[in-house]
């Protein structure tokens, strides 16, 4: 068998995941990670995919991804079955909307050694006063004391939270 | 002892009061704790795991890297929790289910009443990870594993609440 990533962006609307799943399902496949994300009114999702060397995928994903005018592309995975990586640090960040805060906050927290593992941001608030929200997970590869320091050196105008993830394991 | 890891249905029975601690108890909650032991990084470890269905549990958060509060080594019998209080979200693996860990909503504090391995009725307040541990663990006396109570790993701790499966 033969690991691949996928990855799959279009304008979303129903149906897409079961679409797609379904093609690969019914030609042998079988999924193991995948993330879906709708960002605005735009779909992505990467999967991995396992599958049989002579399969070719994009053939396979044509018509589907014409039928529902997806973009796909397709990377060997070189990860194969690797162990899960733990987080054990979740940031939390917010303030007025302005520019730069992720570049800041993330360069800041990768030079104290955050290797970040998952990361979302949206927009909220008012038209008048939007706010940035940030959440991540990593790892603190030099331990959680050099990103407590590191956030201390950021601009005031920026919530941070910095919480330890002690995960339970019974 | 080998653990039983998901999908093994076995992890899904309900387990036994345990009625009298006699010798094989005895000899049993010492395995248990052997093979807690020789589990990576394992606070906690129930009877059923091991593919005996008896209501005993072992809790342990005394010896974290990071000190959390702690009633020690815990060898709870028959426990039973009484009260719960407020709710957080935490980060949970389990011996049965090797290589995941998901988020779960517990109660941030608890009260349990139990029997120790002598025989003492304890009733005891517990909070924050050792009341985890001990909910986890209790949880597997109910054939019920982390993963029957996971929330989104995007999802803030109030969007949404998990319910014990009918």
């Amino acid at each position: 068998m033969k690991w691949s990533v996928l990855t799959l962006v279009g304008e979303d609307k129903p149906g897409i995941v079961a679409a797609v799943t379904q093609v690969l399902f019914e030609r042998g496949c079988v999924l193991a990670q995948a993330s879906m994300m709708r960002l605005g009114s735009n779909f992505s999702i990467m999967l991995r995919v396992s599958h049989s060397p002579d399969l070719d995928l994009r053939q396979v994903l044509t018509e589907v991804c014409k039928n529902l005018n997806l973009h796909l592309h397709i990377d060997e995975d070189a990860s194969k079955k690797t162990p899960a990586l733990d987080p054990d640090v979740q940031v939390t960040v917010y303030g007025a909307d302005r520019s730069g805060i992720v570049a800041q906050v993330t360069s800041v927290l990768a030079q104290a050694g955050l290797n970040i593992i998952d990361l979302e941001t949206d927009v909220g608030g008012s038209n008048e006063h939007p706010i940035y929200i940030m959440t991540m997970e990593g790892v603190a590869s030099n331990g959680i004391e050099p990103l407590r320091e590191a956030i201390q050196t950021l601009d005031t105008d920026i919530e941070i939270n910095l919480d330890e993830i002690n995960t339970l394991r019974g | 002892m080998e653990i039983l890891t998901y999908p093994d249905q076995r992890l899904k029975q309900i387990s036994e009061t345990v009625t009298e601690i006699d010798k094989q108890i005895l000899a049993f909650i010492h395995e248990l704790e052997q093979t807690r032991q020789a589990g990576p990084g394992a606070v906690g470890i129930a009877a059923p795991q091991v593919d005996v269905f008896k209501q005993i549990v072992i809790v342990d958060v005394s010896k974290m890297k990071k000190p959390v509060d702690n009633h020690g080594h815990m060898i709870m019998i028959n426990p039973e929790i009484t009260e719960w209080d407020g709710m957080n979200m935490g980060r949970e693996g389990c011996l049965s289910v090797p290589d995941f860990t998901g988020n779960v909503i517990r109660a941030e504090k608890i009260k349990v009443k139990y029997t120790d391995e002598t025989g003492n009725k304890h009733e005891i307040e517990s909070s924050g990870f050792e009341a985890r541990a001990i909910q986890h663990e209790i949880d597997h006396l109910d054939g019920l594993l982390f993963l029957d109570r996971l929330v989104s790993r995007r999802s803030d701790l109030f969007k949404r609440k998990t319910y014990k499966k009918q």
